[in-house]
């Protein structure tokens, strides 16, 4: 299977007047083409930044991304420009990501404008309405602007641009969140349609897990810019190893009615999320841990292959786990 | 023998027939149409549905905080403990706001004053509804704080010094400080964290038994629903589609509305190959469609029902729909 | 066959709400009648704005004479008309000058951040330390007379004033979504600032500028009832507020008619721009 995306070591530090802020911390991982990447977490895991750093909306501050084995981590103007074309985003907010003074159409053929992949008028605005109709838009929307449509229609705009270009990869930021669920169904669906049709690669991120265990053929679970525990999508949910994974599952909301007793068994975790601003030693995770001991909070937990394809980053995974 | 049964639960909150439309310019959204539910003391009430079903506008009507314009009550009856809230004067309202029913909003960030300490704002709403000194309500204060578990030398600080669970726990302090009956929660934990809802959630649930208090649950979230509620309603388009217990609705769902609705959430223990989503969109509140106010959408649909509005009928003791399909 | 409907454009939905005003249609119409007058003033006025007849002077309001003569006989109606050329000349050009200079200043500033902000605005602090009439009157006096100068005087004072909302306005808009949306489809900083930034960020910009121009008309008024900028025969209302002064208390027509025009000018443009600022307001698209 071929490798798209690889990333080593990413790291992404911003300054800030507290101190410096580890949003993503040595994160490293593959994504092989036609798979899609879940990447999960809850606020403050950095997991967006992710998203953003790999596509050069943001500059990484150490570490490495190669895209179909070459190294884009430093690359001069027009390389970018010329690589933008293999790798989208689509958005979470299907309103502030589209400019509210443009058409439906003038949104969807701006990329295709960029980069003046027809030369006349009359192409360009085939390949418009074959865009609509593809992510499910009735042509005569064309001329609407984002306002006077609902937001999953906004939202199949911002995937029509996605894949105005072609591309290879997508970085799907939290897509669905903002929507209602029986509209988020439908784009869930439409995302996997296209990423069969496309032959797309795609890395999910969001903070819900049900959603993201649906689409994605691997996980990966962020805890405050680390990466604790990475695995096929199966086997995160039948067996999850990190402490943290643990908790997130235990704490999903389940739409059956169960009796009272099968809810006690719910872990809730103790305290707050941590500042990723100048974070103490250890495991990032320590603070809240119900199992942590003294080695956690003074030396970080390094990925390692637990079970085969299985990744968790705890010192005591074998212990809590038996 | 069941009928009689919840029929001798106490009734705290009767709503009958409640329509709130908004005047906008030349059009008229309604929001809410004869609209009829119950709860019954010490029950928690899910009221599911998506954006722009109306949720919301229900609450803020129960509390007589629509606003006037553009929004009006055009009809109906909201009966607290028998007396119909509709009819009171401001003055009245004023008195039972905050103190026998309270409201929960969404956004903790917006729901606090950024300017005064957490101590403060709880204090204030006791001092409000009960003749008590400064020092006394402070001491009661700091209870609460205790109860929703923060600890109670945080008094003195500011919102902005709380995380938003942590907010969250004191919005549901300053609500719960009067001891109110009927809780009004809406979507109190769609801006938390996962596993910060759980806690929030947990806390809750230990409130409400500890004080039998009355809740009304606004959420579009089917597993928050099954997790905190007893009964549960689900709302489009400013009407009730199907009520009953939560056994009623999870396992014998009757509309296709809410079948629908569980179609579409993603299942966390099951290899799904693709969602089914509802087709279609909500429907234009200022064009609502004749009939069937679902039917546009329904995979059921018979001709009968683009003509014909149903109404709610009562299929078992505790479990209503409105749909023609269960018109026997 | 595209059944699409037509574009409509977002302009019309402002206009929509713009006519439901009353007072800013009154605004808009009061502008649009003064306009004429300056564009026309050739063929409405009934006299020329210099003809003089000592022995029809301070004639009240009569029939030949609506607004009645002043002390060299000159119809006060015609010196009116010709008066809103320069007062709306004035205005507009000299708010154009500022927004122009001022917004460049003001976008630059904002795209780029850093240095490059905090040298600008530093800069933009130092104007908006003298006080704008001050401003207005020390350059005038040290260009010397003449319309071209009052307008250079009267917007230089202005250009801090437009940096910061075009500043401010930019800030705004470059952490929008779509902004990074359009990094992420590979448009170059030419087409972000000018295809998406600007666009959007117009609507406070507009606004400022319809109150602007009122305040330039102020400006104006000032600086010839001073002496500065235009210079007699040429009317001016400021300038004719400042000659009839003597003879305030025997002739009430030399000083109403002018003080009149120039209050109903300021308060056309400020509730034109008040209603420009509602009808524009992003909170109705709903």
């Amino acid at each position: 299977m071929e490798t798209l995306i690889e990333v080593k070591n990413l790291k992404k530090y911003f300054k800030t007047p507290n101190g410096m802020l580890q949003a993503v911390d040595d994160i490293s991982f593959n994504i092989e083409k036609g798979k899609t990447l879940g990447v999960v977490g809850e606020s403050g895991c950095g997991k967006s930044t992710l998203g953003r750093v790999i596509l050069h909306l943001l500059d990484p501050t150490n570490g490495e991304i190669y895209f179909k084995g070459k190294n884009i981590t430093n690359i001069n103007k027009n390389e970018l420009k010329s690589l933008r074309k293999h790798m989208q985003m689509i958005f979470q907010d299907p309103f502030s990501s589209l400019n509210p003074r443009k058409t439906v159409s003038e949104i969807i053929a701006e990329p295709l404008q960029i980069y003046k992949v027809y030369k006349t008028k009359k192409e360009l605005s085939e390949k418009v309405a074959e865009l609509m109709d593809k992510v499910g838009l009735a042509s005569r929307l064309e001329n609407s602007y984002p306002h006077e449509l609902d937001g999953g229609r906004r939202q199949r705009i911002g995937v029509a641009r996605a894949i105005a270009l072609n591309p290879d990869f997508i970085v799907c930021d939290e897509p669905v969140s903002a929507l209602d669920v029986s509209i988020q169904a439908q784009i869930l669906n439409l995302l996997q349609d296209l990423q069969e049709e496309l032959n797309l690669t795609y890395m999910f991120i969001s903070h819900d897990l049900s959603v993201v265990k649906h689409i994605s053929d691997n996980i990966c679970v962020m805890y405050l810019g680390k990466l604790v525990e990475i695995s096929p999508s199966n086997t995160l949910f039948n067996n999850p190893l990190h402490p943290y994974t643990q908790a997130l599952l235990s704490a999903i909301p389940i739409p059956k009615v169960r009796p009272k007793e099968e809810k006690k068994d719910r872990i809730i975790l103790k305290g707050e999320i941590t500042s990723p601003i100048n974070p103490k030693p250890g495991c990032r995770f320590a603070p809240r841990c119900l199992y942590a001991r003294e080695t956690c909070s003074e030396e970080e937990p390094k990925l390692v292959e637990f079970e085969k394809d299985h990744f968790v980053a705890c010192h005591y995974v074998a212990d809590i786990n038996n | 023998m069941s009928i009689m049964v919840e029929n001798m639960k106490e009734k705290i909150l009767e709503i009958k027939d409640l329509t709130i439309h908004y005047i906008i310019e030349d059009s008229v959204v309604k929001a809410v149409n004869n609209l009829s539910l119950d709860l019954n003391r010490g029950e928690t009430l899910g009221l599911v549905g998506e954006t722009g079903a109306g949720k919301t506008t229900t609450a803020l009507g129960i509390m007589r905080l629509v606003p006037d314009p553009p929004g009006q009550i055009i009809g109906g009856k909201i009966l607290l403990n028998g007396e119909n809230l509709l009819e009171k004067s401001e003055r009245e309202m004023r008195k039972i706001r905050g103190n026998k029913i309270s409201m929960i909003f969404q956004d903790p960030m917006t729901s606090l004053n950024p300017v005064t300490t957490v101590g403060d704002q709880i204090a204030e709403i006791i001092r409000v509804h009960e003749k008590i000194s400064r020092a006394e309500a402070h001491i009661k204060a700091k209870e609460m704080l205790e109860l929703v578990g923060i600890p109670e030398n945080r008094f003195s600080e500011y919102p902005n010094q709380f995380s938003g669970g942590m907010r969250q726990r004191v919005v549901i302090a300053i609500a719960l400080a009067c001891n109110p009956e009927l809780l009004l929660a809406d979507e109190p934990t769609t801006a938390l964290d996962v596993t910060i809802q759980a806690q929030v959630l947990d806390l809750m649930n230990k409130l409400k038994e500890e004080f039998n208090t009355s809740m009304i649950l606004i959420t579009h979230d089917l597993g928050v629903v099954a997790e905190t509620c007893d009964k549960v309603a689900i709302m489009y388009a400013g009407e009730i589609l199907e009520y009953g217990t939560l056994d009623d609705i999870y396992n014998n769902t009757l509309h296709p509305y809410t079948k629908g609705l569980f179609g579409s959430i993603p299942d966390l223990y099951r290899e799904t190959k693709r969602l089914n989503p509802i087709p279609g969109t909500i429907p234009d509140p200022t064009n609502l469609p004749p009939g069937c106010t679902f039917a546009p959408r329904c995979t059921h649909k018979k001709p009968e029902c683009e003509i014909h509005r149903p109404s709610l009928k009562q299929i078992s003791d505790t479990h209503k729909v409105k749909c023609i399909l269960y018109d026997v | 066959m595209s059944n699409a409907k037509k574009k409509t454009g977002l302009w019309l939905d402002v206009w929509k709400r713009f006519k439901k005003n009353r007072m800013a249609m009154f605004g808009l119409i009061t502008i649009i009648l003064l306009s004429i007058c300056a564009i026309f003033a050739d063929y409405i006025a009934p006299y020329g704005y210099d003809d003089q007849d000592l022995s029809r002077s301070f004639l009240l309001p009569c029939k030949e004479h609506i607004f009645g003569t002043d002390n060299f006989g000159r119809d006060i109606f015609s010196r009116i008309i010709y008066g809103s050329r320069i007062s709306l000349t004035v205005g507009f050009f000299a708010v154009g000058f500022a927004i122009v200079v001022g917004g460049i200043l003001g976008a630059i500033a904002a795209f780029y951040g850093g240095k490059t902000d905090n040298i600008i605005m530093r800069a933009m602090d130092i104007l908006l330390a003298i006080p704008g009439m001050l401003l207005a009157i020390a350059l005038a006096a040290a260009l010397g007379p003449g319309l071209r100068n009052m307008m250079i005087a009267i917007g230089v004072g202005s250009i801090p004033r437009y940096a910061r909302v075009v500043r401010a306005s930019v800030l705004t808009v470059r952490e929008e979504e779509f902004v990074e949306a359009a990094i992420s489809i590979g448009a170059s900083d030419a087409r972000i600032i000018f295809s998406h930034i600007i666009p959007n960020a117009m609507a406070p910009i507009i606004v400022q500028a319809t109150l602007g121009v009122a305040s330039s008309i102020l400006a104006t008024a000032t600086l010839s009832f001073l002496g500065l900028g235009i210079q007699p025969p040429i009317p001016e209302w400021g300038a004719m507020l400042s000659s009839a002064r003597q003879y305030i208390r025997d002739y009430w027509h030399l000083t109403t008619f002018p003080g009149l025009m120039i209050m109903i000018t300021v308060y056309a443009l400020n509730v034109l721009g008040d209603g420009l600022r509602d009808a524009l307001d992003p909170r109705l698209k709903n």
